[in-house]
């Protein structure tokens, strides 16, 4: 009893130096027993996790592989000869790549398209990376500029021969679609967003029946309606391009969900940011676009590029209006009879699947890293 | 520079005129009645328990809270649905809230020049030193390039006080600025206040810092319940107050 008495009184004598932390199980022998064997119910599912990898994983490699046909210049190369098994016809994707990538774009034409993707590419990574030089310059470029030149290349006139939009096809059309819906949907769902927030009666009634109608509507329906109806309700002779119809569809259709996305970050900003931006005489639309918005939009980006993702691998829909895109010129050249063999079609989907997936991620990896650089607010 | 702006506005005596001010949130009646005119100069702390409406009051001298009833004249410009003037009142009012409000995407320096670029369509470069300048004075000149996480709040309320003086405003409206913080920033902020007091500056504080309203203050007033029960000079008002309620509530924060 005496004992605890005079513990309660307390004064330190002397400051205990810091001391190094316990050395940790570092490396990957440690990653590997900490993650995948601390418990034997981890060891068990590890344990068949291996044994499913092993079982699936040397077909699928032999399939992919060490029994796939490379080269050849028709369906013989791919065909079974005395009794062999022959794996995936990589043959065919190589003789039919031009056509996966431009469509039927005329073969004399189609340094157009690729002048175009490879101007896209270039002038997407430098403003997607922060350190290049002139960015701001690059941004302008990429959205003034660069559609005037890659309309007129694709499309031709002004001396380059005209190619109309039923003959583009392939992974052109994809990207045409996914990013004509992209750069479109960005700032439409900004508006629809800042909209229905609005305390004007007349434009919030505006953005909420547009967003609920857009998206109500399965994209199919979109895509089938701007094909088969709208013509019945322009003017004969007035013809109106299927892809523009498409695009225009398709920009619509996201930028509806965009608005519902970005209204979700709009919806996280304590109110105490609008308030400082009003109480310094910041109007309205210059506090959404220096305050608001950048907040909002970062707080967003997985939703936001989730969106985009799901468009990039949409515009696959617009085969049924009789565009095709990758997936479409893909499938189409399954019934083309110098190359009909069994393996192709799988070839193609997974070649098909192997593009969309590279695509994506890319996007999905960019966005993780604009999320940690953009983290601000929370680093100390 | 600071008194540049002041010479070009047409000079009145009273900064702030509320006349019969009322105000209801949906039935609530939070403002009854209340009268308060605010010379040029003059600093007023406001003091009341919570929910009497001390906020509500000072939000709709620049109209953060929209009044419905009376009428509230802030430099010569009647506040009204008049979006233009409510922007000009909002230039020329500075305010300070309970939680900062800092803009955490943005840098110290980048927060303090904002507005005076996009507002006032002040050059950069001129910004960035008024900027500079205020920081130097709320002692934080070295804190320009973090962000508003990084800082603590003592240092964040400051900020947040350089902010709207880089508008170079003519009256200062503070709302609790010091009751979000740890007790050993209360100090630091509150010596700011005292310096821009010093200099003259018309300021409205919501503030239970009674020592602040002994030290600066012309005038203490006591609201409850939506109005003004009682205002006085602070030796006054503190020594020997007049009403029940204010008797109350100063024996309760006065200990
Ligand atoms: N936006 C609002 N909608 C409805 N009621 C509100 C709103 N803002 C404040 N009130 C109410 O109005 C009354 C006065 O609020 P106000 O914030 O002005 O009080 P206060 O004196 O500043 O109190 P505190 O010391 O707690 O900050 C409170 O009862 C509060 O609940
Ligand atoms: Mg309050």
């Amino acid at each position: 009893m005496s004992r605890i008495e005079t513990d309660t009184v307390f004064v330190r004598r002397d400051f205990l130096e810091p001391e190094a932390p316990p050395p940790s199980l570092g490396g990957i022998p440690g990653w590997v027993r900490k993650n995948l064997f601390s418990s034997p119910f981890n060891i068990a599912i590890s344990l068949s996790m291996l044994l499913l990898l092993a079982w699936a994983l040397p077909p699928l490699i032999r399939w992919l592989f060490i029994d796939a046909v490379w080269t050849g210049t028709n369906r013989e190369a791919c065909l079974p000869k005395n009794g062999e098994t022959v794996g995936a016809c990589w043959a065919f994707v190589n003789a039919k790549l031009a056509q996966f990538t431009f469509g039927s774009y005329p073969a004399d034409q189609r340094w157009r398209p690729s002048l175009v993707m490879i101007v896209f590419f270039v002038g997407l990574a430098w403003v997607a990376i922060p350190r290049m030089p002139w960015r701001r310059q690059a941004v302008w470029l990429m959205l003034t500029a660069f559609p005037v030149a890659t309309f007129w290349l694709l499309y031709g006139g002004l001396g380059l021969p005209i190619v109309e939009t039923s003959n583009w096809g392939g992974l052109l059309v994809t990207l045409v679609v996914a990013i004509t819906g992209i750069v479109a949907s960005l700032p439409l769902g900004i508006l629809l967003a800042l909209g229905r927030r609005s305390k004007l009666p007349f434009i919030k009634i505006v953005s909420v029946v547009f967003i609920e109608v857009w998206r109500g509507v399965p994209l199919i329906t979109v895509l089938f309606m701007a094909s088969v109806m709208l013509p019945l309700f322009l003017p004969t002779g007035v013809n109106f391009d299927k892809l523009l119809r498409a695009l225009i569809g398709v920009a619509l259709f996201t930028g509806a969900y965009m608005a519902e996305t970005i209204r979700g970050g709009l919806q996280a900003i304590p109110k105490g940011q609008f308030e400082g931006a009003a109480s310094l005489g910041l109007g309205y639309w210059q506090s959404m676009r220096l305050i608001i918005l950048p907040q909002a939009l970062k707080i967003v980006i997985p939703g936001i590029v989730n969106s985009f993702i799901s468009l990039f691998k949409d515009t696959s829909l617009v085969m049924i209006i009789g565009l095709y895109d990758l997936l479409g010129s893909i499938q189409r050249n399954f019934s083309d009879a110098n190359w009909s063999t069994p393996s192709i079609a799988p070839t193609g989907l997974i070649f098909a699947a192997a593009v969309f997936w590279v695509f994506c991620f890319s996007m999905s990896r960019y966005s993780m890293y604009m999320e940690r650089k953009l983290n601000t607010g929370r680093k100390r | 520079m600071a008194d540049t702006a002041l010479a070009t506005a047409p000079e009145t005596e009273t900064a702030v005129e509320m006349i019969g001010v009322n105000k209801w949130f949906g039935e609530f009646h939070v403002l009854r009645d209340v009268n308060l005119s605010v010379k040029r100069g003059e600093r007023i702390v406001i003091c009341g328990p919570s929910g009497s409406g001390k906020s509500t009051t000072i939000r709709c001298i620049n109209r953060l809270e929209e009044h419905q009833k009376g009428k509230i004249i802030v430099d010569g410009i009647e506040l009204t649905n008049d979006l233009k003037r409510i922007d000009e009142v909002r230039r020329e009012v500075g305010m300070v809230f309970q939680h900062f409000n800092l803009f955490p995407h943005l840098t110290i320096l980048e927060n303090c020049t904002l507005a005076p670029i996009w507002v006032r369509k002040m050059p950069k470069k001129e910004a960035e030193e008024v900027a500079m300048h205020f920081l130097t004075r709320v002692k934080i000149p070295e804190q320009a390039h973090k962000y508003p996480g990084q800082l603590s709040g003592g240092q964040q309320q400051r900020v947040a006080i350089a902010r709207s003086l880089c508008m170079r405003p003519k009256i200062m409206l503070f709302d609790e600025p010091t009751s979000a913080l740890d007790p050993e920033m209360v100090k630091e902020v509150l010596d700011t206040m005292v310096g821009l007091a010093e200099e003259g500056m018309t300021m409205i504080c919501v503030t239970h810092e009674m020592g602040f309203a002994r030290q600066v203050a012309n005038r203490v007033i006591f609201m409850d319940q939506g109005q003004i029960v009682e205002q006085n000079e602070p030796v006054e008002f503190f020594s020997n107050p007049k009403h029940e309620r204010t008797k109350l509530f100063l024996g309760q924060i006065l200990h």
